[in-house]
Formats: structure tokens, sequence, C-alpha cells
């Protein structure tokens, strides 16, 4: 199909693989050219179905709109076509072989994209087809690149399949909720419910990445056990109330605990937006005037702001990943944990042949392009990274990229370790959950004195505990018996199941807002549905602010997020950019950054888990777990 | 006396197959007896750019197919790149009509290993493959024979014959696939892959096997090299005609008395060859068309034949000499079953990376086996012709042009041949 | 797997002769020698010939399915090749194979039922010019007819050995 002419050259070129010369003249679209091409999508017509009207890709197909183009329209293929049956080689991609035009796309993206190389070709000529790494099946990251790159309707996903017409559709670009890379993904939206994750537009940092999560995962909005109705725990169990009736209990209580000066435990969520924590934080502080602020911590990003305080070009975006000339990822298999990472890493690697290290406690993807693979037990990680230095010394720039193996006085040591390089060093300090960066920048975290998460559930004279969109209780005990307990949440998790009133709470699919992602990189949520019943937590908490009387701002995202711009160091981020659906990178390092106590854990997420998420999305449950995951069998205990 | 496949001709001028026939003609002993290895040791004093204008001045020309000067391409390996460089020899021979790299190999294959060893010097290699197909199972394994022979006696190895140049040589079996005989496919095939042809530029001279500098000929190309050494490239060049030097073996095949392999000189008469060399035509039937050089080759009519076996005579007849493989058929032939035989043969090799050639052969076999059963339509051979025409030029690599074109050929020249497969208008509904 | 001393030996030698870290360049070879002994490309002698070859099974599946040699399923103990390309063609290569069918009773890749003949219609095999030619495992016939055909298939030895490897 890339046949052009080319002056002074007889015969059509190939152009996809013909070099450019100086005084090349080229055309593509002369008479000749579209002659041929039409003669090449007539053969291409021989086989192919021509079943349009039933076919997923009908609509956005590109081999429609070639037709459509070169009018091939007039078929003088009479034989019989080819027919093999359509086989499904997983919960997520079905092949039909006779629709397949053998682009090989979908081999090279799942090899040179992906690293997996689940695909192939089998025999030659006219009967050769695409066959799965399992002989009749796939075990892969199960990614579904190939599907969003096939040209026809030959791969197709368990989930989108003969479920709508493309047109029938909204399509609503957003970030994805499942971790903390924030890829944008555009969802394909009919009747208020999600049918297709894409990135049809290939726009965000992600390009055309996207992992199963992002593709597939967002079923669990969908899933029947969403919390719909406020509930007041009874002693036969959940009564459903009002949202008046709840927000009364709750404003009544908290003033009530607030007055005697009792003890308030408030653990955030690592995957609400950034307005909802810095209300959270401002309500907590300023409203209930206590300390005691929280959320599940996935890196130490206070050590990690405070040993780089000052600097310049110390943070690494997801961009950097792509063009740095050396990478080293400490304590992490990015492919697992961090599938937009580890893509951008192998991108590199295939464009400008960078050169990536890994320093971790067993064998992970990115060793196949590893300049250097260290192998060490859990908490050699930074003696790791030494055994590397003579060859990291010889790079010009590096970017370091670690796990939650590098904490406190490891990760200072491994600061000094770069600086001691002498070449230009930039960070990422990884964080778990679409959201983790904001929780902490914008304050749900025990400063001043607070108590962190571990001494909320620990401390037996706690009043009250209000969490929202996490699950303490999935791992540990609450040692106050007489703790009112409030949740937010879509599930009724474990934490869930202790409150005492239970609110049924949005998520990020279903409200705007703003997320940070691991690389300190804003981006906008933008609403695709509703659910009927729920609210978005900055709602809520401007609904019980209301109803305490306290006087907070107004909580609408935009609002709040003018706020965070004006008020939280590094966040002064250009609107437009945010605005537009871009990444806007923010500034943090600046000035001493003091340390808090309580733990910080990696959730250890695989590719196929983020946390209660995944526990409620049935395509993530459907597929296998993800093969070789070398660090999803560390410590879950922290998981929510 | 080994006993050679067919009769030698008197006609023939026996520089490459000079040895055939000789009693142990493959042996070692048989082979330094008869001169083997004076041109290795010549070619050892001679600088390399000086091995490579002899072989200019030979105007010898690939023997794979494309008859593409040899010389040339020795000249555009980089000798100084600071890669191994490799030397591959072509012995996938699978062209249907040819069948002479098998009896090089057979009957002289320390010629061969010479012929490889000179390439060697000139390009400054030092280790090569001969790519055989899988179906010769016993010719590899002579060709083990013979290398380890020469490994043993010095020829191969450390310090070949005292002169202190390393060349190690090893054998690479096939698994049948006509396409991995296209220079670059076997390039990935000899690297464990599908074969698949690569994008030119770069060239295998450049970055060919495993990414390094390869030179990579015919059997036949390198078999020629010691005698043009030995005797100099103008001696060569002077057996046959300008830009066309030397001689080539002929395997003639299909309808003719003595059907084999015959060394004739480029240039031969094409008449001469069938009706002398070749023994004529059986039954005194007259000829109806010949196949100049393997099938993927336009064939030519009877009235056409007359003329001299040399790549340019053969190209400005809108041919082409090809791999040497010559089929000649008598007026009795059906050239609608040879299209039908041709195409499913295309068919069935395409590697199916192009699409006009995986579509376009399969579509017309399809078409060409619905004709032979029956049921032609007239509209059928116009149509024919014209996705030939729409498969021409339109590839990666030859293969789809080697399947248009002898299509093309037989529905111009031999359209009368299709009639008797139309179906009657009348019968047609 | 392991496969005979011989062809452990061969294979040594094999992995050894291309440039270091090309051991992949053994694939094909592998294959087919190895096609001889076990009797066809099974699972586990894709997955065997991976773990030598330093690939992943898919890429020697890939292989597998693509050269017409190799196959998945078993042949005969006599792999009979009847070429009808041409030159073959032209001089009775197809009254040949079907005379070839018709004898042994099957079919274009099929196997008697006492898995002594196999049976497959080839593309030129290189003897055009001593046509027709027939192939049988790794052996040679040329201008064979039908009546030379018969004898050479009757005549076939009925030793034990592997018929593939019977070269
Ligand atoms: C489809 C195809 C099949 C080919 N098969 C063979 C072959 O079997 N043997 C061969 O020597 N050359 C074959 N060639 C030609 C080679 O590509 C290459 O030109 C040749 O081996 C170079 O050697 P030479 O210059 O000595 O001829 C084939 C070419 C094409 C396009
Ligand atoms: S022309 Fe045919 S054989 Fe050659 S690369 Fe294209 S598809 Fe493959
Ligand atoms: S055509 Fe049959 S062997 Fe060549």
């Amino acid at each position: 199909m890339c046949l052009v002419e080319v002056e002074k050259t007889p015969k059509l070129q190939v152009g996809c693989t013909l070099p450019v010369a100086e005084g090349m003249v080229v055309r593509t679209d002369s008479a000749v050219v579209k002659e041929a091409r039409k003669g090449t999508l007539e053969f291409l017509l021989t086989n192919h179905p021509l079943d349009c009207p039933v076919c997923d890709k009908g609509g956005e197909c590109e081999l429609q709109d070639m037709v459509f183009r070169y009018g091939a329209a007039e078929s003088r293929f009479t034989e019989r076509k080819l027919h093999v049956d359509e086989k499904q080689w997983s919960p997520v991609v079905y092949f039909d072989a006779p629709r397949c035009i053998l682009c090989y796309r979908c081999v090279r993206i799942c090899n040179e994209g992906m690293g997996v190389g689940a695909l192939g070709v089998s025999d030659r000529g006219v009967i050769s087809e695409i066959i799965p790494n399992h002989y009749d099946h796939l075990e892969c990251d199960e990614c579904g690149a190939c599907i969003d790159i096939c040209p026809v309707g030959a791969l197709t996903s368990g989930i989108y399949r003969y479920q709508t017409r493309p047109w029938e559709m909204n399509h609503v670009g957003t970030i994805c909720t499942h971790c903390a890379d924030g890829c944008r993904t555009t969802l394909g939206v009919r009747n208020e419910k999600i049918i297709r994750g894409n990135n049809r537009d290939r726009s965000g940092i992600n390009g055309e990445f996207l992992c199963i999560k992002g593709r597939y995962a967002f079923d669990f909005a969908a899933h029947p056990d969403r919390l719909q109705s406020p509930m007041i725990r009874q002693t036969g169990g959940f009564e459903p109330v009002s949202w008046s009736k709840a927000l009364e209990v709750i404003a009544g209580r908290f003033q009530n605990v607030k007055a005697r000066g009792g003890k308030f435990g408030i653990i955030g969520s690592n995957h609400t937006t950034n307005e909802e924590n810095f209300f959270l934080a401002k309500l907590a502080r300023q409203g209930l005037g206590t300390q005691n602020v929280d959320h599940h911590r996935t890196g130490d990003l206070a050590t990690f702001f405070d040993a780089l305080s000052g600097r310049k070009e110390a943070l690494a975006t997801t961009g950097d990943l792509y063009t740095a000339k050396a990478v080293l990822v400490v304590g992490s298999d990015l492919a697992q944990q961090h599938p937009l990472l580890s893509y951008q890493v192998r991108a590199n690697f295939r464009h400008h042949n960078a050169h990536i290290y890994t320093v971790t406690i067993g064998p992970v993807r990115e060793d196949h392009q590893s300049a250097g693979a260290v192998r060490v037990e859990r908490g050699g990680e930074v003696a790791g990274a030494w055994s590397l230095r003579e060859k990291l010394k010889a790079e010009t720039s590096l970017v370091i990229v670690f796990g939650d193996a590098i904490q406190g006085d490891g990760l200072r040591k491994l600061v000094a370790f770069g600086d001691s390089l002498g070449i230009p060093v930039k960070y990422v300090c990884l964080v778990d959950y679409s959201n983790s960066r904001g929780a902490f920048d914008m304050g749900v975290i025990p400063r001043n004195g607070g108590m962190s998460r571990e001494q909320m559930l620990a401390a037996a004279d706690l009043d009250v505990l209000w969490v929202i969109g996490a699950n303490p209780l999935k791992n540990a005990a609450l040692a106050s018996e007489d703790a009112f307990v409030v949740v937010q949440d879509l599930f009724m998790t474990e934490t869930a199941r202790r409150a005492d009133v239970l609110l049924p709470a949005a998520s990020a699919y279903e409200k705007s807002g703003t997320v940070t992602n691991v690389c300190g990189e804003v981006q906008k949520l933008k609403a695709a549905i509703k659910v009927m019943g729920a609210k978005a937590d900055l709602e809520i908490f401007g609904l019980i602010a209301k109803e305490m009387g306290l006087n907070l701002g107004i909580w609408l995202p935009d609002r709040v997020f003018e706020e965070i711009r004006k008020s939280v160091h590094g966040y002064n981020v250009p609107l437009p950019v945010v605005a537009t659906g871009g990444a806007a990178p923010t500034a943090p390092l600046n000035g001493h950054v003091a340390m808090l106590p309580g733990a910080i854990q990696s959730a250890c997420d695989t590719l196929f888990t983020s946390g209660s998420l995944s526990r409620y999305s049935n395509i993530l449950n459907s597929v296998m777990e993800a093969p070789g995951a070398v660090y999803a069998g560390e410590k879950r205990a922290g998981g929510q | 006396m080994t006993m050679l496949y067919n009769e030698p001709s008197p006609l023939e001028t026996r520089v490459v197959s000079k040895r055939f026939g000789l009693p142990n003609s493959a042996s070692l002993d048989t082979f330094l007896a008869t001169g083997g290895f004076e041109a290795f040791h010549k070619a050892r004093e001679m600088k390399p750019e000086q091995i490579i204008e002899e072989v200019k001045v030979s105007a010898l020309r690939g023997r794979g197919g494309a008859g593409f000067p040899t010389g040339l391409k020795w000249s555009f390996v980089p000798r100084n790149s600071p890669k191994p460089k490799y030397i591959i020899v072509n012995a996938d021979e699978s062209e249907p009509g040819t069948c002479k790299d098998r009896l090089l190999m057979e009957y002289d294959p320390h010629q061969l290993i010479e012929g490889i060893l000179i390439a060697a010097l000139a390009v400054d290699s030092h280790a090569g493959y001969i790519y055989i197909r899988g179906e010769y199972r016993y010719l590899i394994e002579l060709m083990d024979r013979a290398i380890a022979e020469a490994y043993a006696k010095g020829y191969l190895g450390k310090n070949i014959a005292g002169t202190g140049w390393d060349f190690d040589l090893y054998t690479h079996s096939g698994a049948g696939a006509y396409e991995c005989g296209e220079e670059t496919a076997l390039l990935d095939s000899i690297e464990g892959k599908r074969g698949i042809p690569r994008m030119k530029p770069p060239f295998p001279a450049v970055a060919g096997a495993w990414g390094c500098p390869t030179l990579l000929n015919n059997v036949e190309t390198f078999s020629a090299v010691p005698a043009i050494i030995r005797d100099g490239g103008k001696a060569f060049a002077d057996l046959g005609t300008p830009k066309n030097g030397g001689t080539r073996l002929v395997c003639i095949s299909g309808h003719v008395n003595k059907p084999g392999v015959y060394e004739l000189p480029l240039g031969y008469p094409m008449m001469k060859a069938i009706n002398e060399v070749a023994g004529g035509i059986p039954h005194g039937r007259k000829l109806k068309a010949v196949v100049p050089g393997g099938s993927s080759c336009p064939l030519l009519r009877a009235e056409e034949c007359d003329i001299a076996m040399d790549y340019d005579t053969l190209a400005k007849a809108g041919s082409m000499l090809g791999s040497g493989g010559m089929v000649v058929m008598d007026e009795t032939t059906d050239m609608v079953r040879v299209a039908l035989r041709i195409m499913r043969f295309y068919a069935h090799e395409s590697c199916g990376w192009c699409i006009p050639c995986r579509e376009g052969t399969a579509w017309l076999r399809k078409i060409l086996s619905r004709m032979v059963e029956g049921n032609g339509r007239r509209e059928d051979v116009a149509l024919l012709g014209e996705l030939s025409k729409n498969m021409l030029g339109r590839t990666f690599c030859a293969l789809g042009d080697a399947a248009a074109m002898p299509t093309m050929s037989i529905v111009e020249k031999f359209a009368e041949d299709f009639e008797k497969y139309l179906v009657p208008e009348a019968v047609l509904v | 797997m392991i496969f005979s001393a011989p062809l452990e030996e061969k294979f040594a030698r094999m992995l050894a002769q291309y440039p270091p870290g090309r051991q992949r360049s053994a694939v094909v070879p592998m294959l087919i020698y190895a096609q001889d002994e076990v009797g066809s490309i099974t699972k586990e002698l894709i997955e065997e010939v991976a773990r030598r070859c330093g690939v992943t099974p898919l890429q020697v599946d890939e292989v597998v399915g693509y050269y017409s040699m190799l196959h998945r399923k078993p042949i005969g103990k006599y792999h009979v090749q009847v070429c009808t390309n041409i030159s073959c063609q032209l001089v009775g290569g197809e009254e040949l194979y079907e005379h070839a069918k018709r004898k042994l009773g099957i079919g274009h890749r099929e196997v008697t039922r006492d898995g002594r003949f196999s049976l497959e219609e080839v593309e030129c095999i290189g003897a055009c010019s001593w046509a027709p030619a027939v192939e049988i495992n790794y052996d040679f016939h040329h201008q064979v007819t039908a009546e030379k055909l018969d004898q050479l298939l009757d005549n076939l030895p009925d030793s034990d050995h592997q018929g593939a490897a019977n070269k």
C-alpha cells in the first residue's frame, strides 16, 4: 500500500523502506500510484471476508478507509475464499484469521513495543497465520496492544466485541485509575456504560501504550456490588439511609468529638483526586483541628524530596525515560509494577540504544535490554548499584528509578551514590496507585506530630476513624473498639464492613479533577459516566463541611485546583496544558521536608492487580496470574 | 569412472565441469592431481584488488539467476570493516528447471572450496557457510566429507597450505523453501528465522549475515573462480561474448532426446543447444516453446528461439538467462497446464510478506485450476494478464515477478491454448 | 530430550559453528535432523530446540510452519516425494504421481495405515534434466516410470531402522 513513484526510477518503490536521498522527487498520489494501490487492495480483498456489517472494526477499519479512498469496489474475484474458524486465545484476545491481512503489526508491537514476543507467524504464503505463543492460547501481558494496532477486525477484544457500533459511543479522554503511571485512556461510553478503553488518538504521555488495566479494567465501575446508597450500621446489619441523614449523623458526631478534644484518625486515599486530597487535608487541619492524617504510602517521598531539596533538574519525567542515555532500575519489576515506565525504557532502548541497568531480587524483563543486570538480596540494592559504578560513570547522564526497597537512609545513600558518579542524574521515586504523589503533595500525611496510619489503628483511644477510598483493615485490626468509623468507598471492603456510616463514592471514571502521576506530572480526569447514588469524594467532603457549618471555600474541582496552584509548592503549573489534556510536571523540590512516622510499603501489584479495584474487575480476575512477577510475592500486608 | 547422470556432449566447452567423470573426482587427491589449488596459491601472491580485478575482467556474472557482475559485487564488500566478513554459498538450487549446482558439489567439491578460499582472500574473510537445500541431504554429507578431507590435509582451518591464511568452512541445511534461495531471505534463514527477504539497502555486502559484511554467490559462480585466476580473467571472458564471460552449465530438460546438464559458452545458439547438444526433440515433433533459464523467465515461442544464450541478448528478447534451467516444450505441450503448474509452485513458495505476491499467486492459481477443470470464462484470460501486471514490480523480492512474468508471457504468446478451456458462451446462464 | 550419540555430537558441532551468540542459526538444521530421528516435529522437540538455541518456543514454532520439509505429524517410514514441477510434468511427472497415489492408496501428505509410506507431491527437487524424479527419504531416483516406481517401492528394505534416517 505504500508504493510511491520516484522520479527517474522506472519501478514503483516501496515507500516505507526506501531511504530518502538528496534531490529525490517522490509522488504519492499520481495516477500510477493510485492504480497500483487499487490493485493491491483488490488483492487484499480476495480473501478478506466482507462482513463489515457485523465486524467490530466497521467504521474504524483502515482497510475500509483505503478501499473507500482508492475504490477497489468492484470485485473481480469469483473464487472461493479461504476460511478458518475464529479462535479465542485468551479472555481478552480473539483472532479471526480470514480477516487478517498479514501486516504483522501485532507481531511487531508485541515484540518490539511490549518486549513480550507472544505473537508469531506460522506457515507461509496465503495460508500464513498469526499464532500465539502457547500453541492454542496466549500467555502474555494481555495488554491488547495487538488488538488496538490491528488495522482490521482480525484481532478483537473479549470485552468489546459485538457490543456496539463505534459511532454509537461517546469518546471520553481521561486518565486510567489503576496505577501511578497515569496513562491517558479514551473511554467509549454508551448509555452510561463504559464499553471500551483504548488510546485511539495516541495522545498523552503514553502515546500508543496502554496495559490491560488501562484498556480493559474499567469494568469494576459497573460491578453489581457497587455501593449505591449511604448506610448506617444497626445491630442487625447495614440500613440504607438518605444522604441527608447520613451526613447529619457524621457531622453531629464529628462536632461532638471535636468539641470535647477527642482523637480523630483520617486515612485518605491514593487514588482520589488532588482536589479531594487537598480539601480533605484542609478539612482535617482547619475544620477538625487534627494532624492525624495519612494514607497508605508506597514510596518514601518525604526523604526523596528532602534529599534532593534545592536541586533543579533532578526529577525525571515520563518523557525523560524515553530520551535518557542511560537508565538504572533499582528494586522494581517495572514491566509488572509500572508498565508505562517499562514501555518507555524499552522504546528508548529500541530507538536510541539507551543503556539499561537493573538491580533487582529476581529476573525482570528489562534484563533483556540490560547493559548490566545485578541480582541482590532484599536490602542489598544500594550495594548492588555500587557494583555498577564503573559502567555508570562512563555514561553521559542517567535516570535512576527506584522502588520501596530504597527508603530513609538507603535513599540518601542512593542519592550520594548518584552524586559520586560525576554525571547529571535524575530520579524517579516509584509510588503505586493513581494518585499517591497527589496525596503526599496535598498534605494527606501526618505532619507536625500527627499520627501515622499504623498509629491510628493501634490507638486504643481513637474516637473517630474516617477512611476514604482505602482498606486499612484488610490485614490489620482496629484497636479502638469504640471508635466511630466513617468509610467512603465504592465497595463493601473489609474496612467498609466495620463502618458505622458508609458512604458510596464515585470512581475516578465518574468525576473530574486532577491527579499527579509517579513522575509528578499533573493530568486532568474527565467524568465519563454517572453511577446512581454515588457521590464524588470532594462533594462528600464539601457537604460534611457544610453540615458542620465550616467555611472551607467552594468545593468545585476547578476552584479547588486554582487554590492548589496558588498554595501547594511546585503546583503552579500552566493551566492550558492541564485543561487541554496535557501532562504538566510539578516542581516540588523546595526546602527541607520533615520526616514522617509510619511505614512505607509498595503495593507490589502486578500487571493484573491494583488493590481492591482489581478485585472487582472481572476481566482482571479472568486472566492468569501475571507470569514471572518478581515482586508479587513480596509483603502484601500494606495492600488495600 | 564416476557415473554421470547424462552422457557429456562433444560440443561442450568444459571448464568448471572438466573433472566431471574423472575417477574419484570428488576426492582431494584427484583434485590436486588435476591442477587443484594452483589458483589459490597464485591468488595468495596477488593483492586482493588484483583478484577482484581479474574477476571483473573475466566478465563472470552471477550464476544464481540475476546475472549481476561478480567482480563488481566482490568490490562492494568493505574490506576494512572491523566486523568479521562472511562468505555464503547459495546452494539452495530450487528454481524449477535447474539442477547444476548439485553436480558441481557432487563431482568437484574441492573446486568449490578453492573458489570460496579465493573469494575469502579477496574480501578478507575467515569463515564461510554453504547453504544447501534440505532435500540435498546426500550432498550435505558429501560436502561435509570433502570439507573434512580439506581440513585433514591442511586446505581448510589454520594456516592453509602453509600460506598463513585461516579459513573455516561449514555446511548449513535448509528445510524446504524456495524463497530461501533469495539472498536476503537466505540470510534470515541462516540466522534461524523464517526466510523473509530484507530491505535493501543495506545490501548483504555491507550488512549481511548476523549484520556483518557478507559475500554471497551461487555455487557455480564460486566454482568458476579457480579457472579465472588460474588461466586469467581474459581467457575466461574470451570463451563467452562481451560482458558475458565464460561458460555456464545449462540444464536442458523437457522434450529433448538427451536431456542433461551441459557446459556451453555464453552466447551459444539456443537452437543448436536443443538440436545438437541435447539431441533434438523426440518423435520428430516441432518445438513450441522454451523456458530459457528457470521457471521464472518469460517463455519464448519457437520462432523466438533462434537466439544466442547470453544475459544481454535474452534480456533484449524480453526474457532472461536466469539460472540456466532450459526447459524445452514440443508442440503437444498444453501451455495452460504449464501456466497452472508454474503458478502452483509460486503460490506454494510465496513467503507471504508482500500482498500482490501472496494473494496474487493464490488467485491466479485458483483461476487457472478452474480453467483446467473446464470452467474457464473468456474474461479470465485477460484477467490473468491484468492481475500478473498488478503483481509485477510491486513486491519486495523477485518472487512476485517470477510468478507474474511467465504467466504474462503465456497469456500473450499462447492465447490460443486457452480456447479449449473456455465454457462455450451459450452454456453460460 | 536426549538424542542418539551421533546426533548429539552433530548438534554440539552445529552449535559451535556459528559466530558467538548466534546459536539461533542452528534452529533449522537442528529441527530437520531431529525430525529424522524423532519422526516428526513434536511440541517437546520444539521446546528442546528452543532451549538449546536460546530462543522462545514460539520462535521455533514459526520456523516449523514455514519450512515445507518440517512435519508436525509423523510421516511414513518411507516418505515418497514425487516431483510434478514443469520439467517433470512435461515427461510424465503428474501421471507418475497419480500412479503413486493409486499404488499407495493415499494422497498428498498422507500416511499409509501401516505407517510404512507417506506421499507428497513436491516442487522441483533439482533433478529436472533426469526427470521425472522421485525422492524417497533422502534418496534420489531419476527417470522414474510407473513400473520403476512399483519396483522401487516393493523392494524397499523392511529393516527396522528409522525410515527418515535411512540415508
Ligand atoms: C525467489 C528467488 C529465489 C532464488 N533462488 C536462488 C537459488 O536457489 N540459488 C541461487 O543461487 N540463487 C537464487 N536466487 C538469486 C539470489 O537472490 C542471488 O541473486 C544469487 O544467489 C546471488 O549469487 P550470484 O550473483 O552468484 O548469482 C533467487 C532469487 C530469488 C528472487
Ligand atoms: S515477493 Fe513474494 S516471496 Fe518475495 S518477499 Fe514478497 S511475498 Fe515474499
Ligand atoms: S522439475 Fe522436477 S526435479 Fe526439477
